[in-house]
């Protein structure tokens, strides 16, 4: 941050006469509204491409009408969810169900805050980045147990509690299955772990295809983090043919748009850090992006990184479309049965392969043993 | 499930699921009694005093009452809304009892038209059961694969009697009109493009793990008690008992054409569990394929309704006619007194019945189960709640 401030003193001399406190400060809130701005952005665009998406899956059209191919209908449908009436129920505990989005929201904003968008493009390459992640993604579990406990509403209670359960669950094996990224990084910056997987392997420098071991917490991290981030298969706690619609049934307009939001925050999240963890972040193959002059270096590595992780919430969105829903005692039996104990198999798995191996990848020594 | 430690005392609560919830099936109240997510116990409150309390029911509209008042023809409109998803048989249904009734004779052509629309009919509902219920289940994509498909049947419906939901065709003594010119055609296009969807189902949704694990071993309806119960149709030979009128009782010409009944087999679990009763549905959408594709072939020529007065007086007696409708038997019990209406009336619907065993198998069930055994059993308020 110090040194990033410094070079922008250096950059803009007007700034010089303020005190390097006020520059940082002003350093951090800009970046703190182009994250935002990119995180509602992605938000709105992201719940548009939903529709796009299971308007083909389904054999039907998805949005059309506002905008040429309908690309406008996110700005209609935030326009009408902040002209709809706020509806608190008369019997629910006003202060903590108006409470509730705001946390939720912030607990999948404040994640965008570590996510390496491309070389030296992230509002804060944090040393502890996923340590960070885990902790204020949690938030949203708090937001979401409290809207159920707060609407006063059975339904909406039987939401939050599912809820609750599920997100705490899941987040065991989310956090053990990005752990081997870390270990072979050597580092819990975002950053660091990605450039751990450059190289001149190009697409086999990932840490996909580091050794067998990341190849399975690839899919165990997907997993895991489908649930943590309640989306099909795992969406009981909103579980509309079920739970009517669970925690949020009682929230109307913008308030319902925050939970609405967060959801797809939470999607950009999850996709983010499996492409920064295991599909080699903004690396490009072949091209160092760090080495490329002036701002070029960014802009593709910002363009690969957008490129891998938007194909990821593509995934979701299709898995999305095309599972049903698990049953609350089979979801809880998946992951403390199943995912959990794979996941810490796996992680004792690549740990033994770092030391046998002196922290070699699969392309590497195959790369050795040729040489 | 429901064992816990004493020690650990926890608070039941009550909560009503329906008669607004979208997997209910219409306007189904089921008072829930839960211990967290267990079910202790499920009452479906049917209205009316069908269960000897005073609530009125949210759909009742006293169809068999108004049938005692309005003459035999008169009534026909009013079966279409018996089972808005099945309107076509339930027509047929009126039109086969009133005509043994007052011993009319109808011509074949009426009756080959009439199992025709009947089996198309049969597979649009099946189509519905099996969209809504992968819904409920929470994968809505193939709710929206059934619906196109039934947009077809919709169509052809739409050709041959102008409507496209409380279909009116069946009249006493035949049917309102024959087959406009290209409907016996476009029938046949659309078996052929319909027959590999089937498939088409299998492969996205019957035999995915998840939906199999929703199902399979949920709320297990053992042969003995599905008979003992009453249970129907797809619900009783869901669990194993091959039982179909159109077989077992046969009326209008389906002794003529070659077809199986399909039954539960246990295939991903136990016999008689949601996975059968879902799997009869599906697989009877096969057969109702090779009933209409016979009933094509083999249709022929001549007028489509006897001459019946539009005001006619049965003599006095009584008859029961029980026919196989997509939710089970639909029975028509109707006494004349020899006048221009019935005496009595009772009609006797397949989801009414199924409802009897519905609190017995949901104990200790899930929240979620509740939604899968209200699906399996393919229940339509109307019918219910009549």
């Amino acid at each position: 941050m110090e040194a990033l401030t410094l070079s922008l003193v250096k950059a803009v001399p007007a700034l010089g006469a303020a005190p390097l406190w006020a520059v940082s400060l002003l350093l951090m809130v800009a970046s703190g509204v182009v994250v935002l701005v990119f995180a509602l952005t992605f938000e709105g665009v992201g719940s548009l491409v939903l529709r796009k998406v299971a308007g083909d899956i389904q054999a039907r059209i998805g949005p059309n009408r506002v905008g040429p191919n309908g690309i406008l209908q996110f700005l209609a449908d935030g326009v009408k969810l902040v002209l709809k009436e706020d509806i608190v129920p008369a019997k629910a505990d006003a202060l903590l169900f108006k409470l509730a989005p705001y946390l939720v929201f912030v607990g999948s904003f404040a994640a965008f805050v570590v996510v390496p968008f491309g070389v030296g493009l992230s509002a804060a390459d944090l040393n502890i980045g996923i340590y960070y992640v885990m902790a204020v993604t949690s938030l949203v579990v708090i937001g979401v147990l409290l809207a159920g406990w707060a609407s006063n509403n059975k339904w909406a209670l039987l939401g939050g509690m599912r809820a609750a359960a599920q997100i705490v669950s899941y987040e065991i094996p989310v956090g053990m299955a990005l752990i081997p990224a870390v270990l072979i990084a050597g580092s819990l910056s975002l950053q660091d772990i990605v450039r751990s997987q450059g190289g001149l392997f190009g697409l086999f420098g990932w840490n996909l295809f580091h050794n067998p071991f990341t190849f399975f917490s690839f899919f165990l991290y997907f997993t895991a983090a489908q649930a943590e981030t309640n989306q099909t298969p795992f969406d009981l706690p909103e579980a509309e043919s079920e739970l009517v619609s669970g925690y949020n049934v009682e929230y109307s307009g913008i308030r319902f748009g925050l939970f609405f939001l967060a959801e797809f925050g939470d999607m950009f999240i999850v996709a983010a850090l499996a492409t920064a963890c295991f599909l080699g972040g903004w690396n490009v193959p072949f091209i160092r992006a760090e080495a490329l002059p002036g701002i070029w270096g960014s802009l593709l590595s910002l363009g690969v990184f957008l490129g891998k992780a938007f194909a990821m919430v593509l995934v979701m969105m299709w898995v999305r479309w095309t599972l049903p829903r698990l049953r609350v005692d089979q979801l809880m039996r998946m992951s403390w049965k199943y995912l959990v104990p794979l996941t810490f198999v796996n992680l004792l798995g690549v740990s033994l392969w770092l030391l046998v191996f002196d922290g070699k990848g699969i392309p590497e020594l195959i790369a050795s043993l040729a040489g | 499930m429901t064992a816990r430690p004493e020690a650990l005392p926890t608070q039941e609560m009550t909560i009503n699921m329906g008669p607004q919830h979208p997997s209910t099936h219409g306007v189904l109240r089921v008072i829930l009694t839960t211990d967290g997510e267990v079910v202790t116990r499920a009452v479906p409150d049917i209205g009316y005093l069908h269960r000897a309390l005073p609530d009125i029911g949210y759909l009742h509209r006293a169809l068999e009452k108004i049938g005692e008042r309005v003459t035999y023809a008169q009534f026909m409109p009013f079966t279409d809304r018996l089972d808005y998803l099945a309107a076509m048989n339930c027509n047929c249904a009126w039109a086969w009892a009133v005509e043994k009734l007052a011993k009319i004779e109808v011509p074949e052509r009426a009756e080959f038209l009439r199992v025709i629309v009947c089996e198309l009919n049969r597979i649009s509902s099946h189509l519905i059961a099996f969209g809504s219920y992968t819904a409920d289940m929470g994968a809505f994509t193939p709710f929206l694969y059934a619906i196109r498909e039934r947009e077809r049947v919709n169509d052809l419906f739409e050709m041959i009697c102008g409507n496209r939901l409380t279909y009116n065709y069946a009249r006493i003594g035949g049917v309102s009109g024959d087959a406009p010119p290209g409907f016996l055609e476009k029938t046949k296009e659309f078996l052929d493009y319909f027959e590999p969807k089937i498939d088409e189902y299998n492969n996205l949704i019957s035999y995915n793990k998840i939906f199999v694990h929703r199902l399979a071993n949920v709320a297990v309806v053992p042969a003995a008690e599905a008979v003992a119960y009453g249970l129907t149709g797809p619900n009783l030979r869901g669990s194993g008992v091959s039982f179909d009128l159109r077989k077992d009782e046969p009326y209008s010409v389906y002794p003529k054409f070659d077809f199986k009944v399909c039954v539960g087999t246990g295939e991903r679990g136990t016999l008689g569990d949601c996975f059968d009763r879902y799997m009869v549905r599906i697989n009877e959408m096969r057969e109702s394929v090779k009933i209409v594709r016979q009933a094509l072939a083999m249709i022929p020529e001549g007028p489509v309704l006897a001459k019946v007065p539009r005001v006619f007086k049965p003599p006095v007696g009584e008859v029961y006619v029980r026919t196989e409708c997509p939710r089970g038997e639909t029975g028509i019990y109707a006494i004349s007194d020899g006048s221009t209406n019935a005496f009595r009336l009772k009609i006797r619907t397949g989801s009414f019945v199924t409802m009897n065993i519905f609190e017995k198998i949901t104990k200790g069930l899930m929240i979620a189960d509740i939604v899968a055994v209200i699906g399996s059993f393919d229940i339509i308020l109307p019918e219910i709640d009549r």
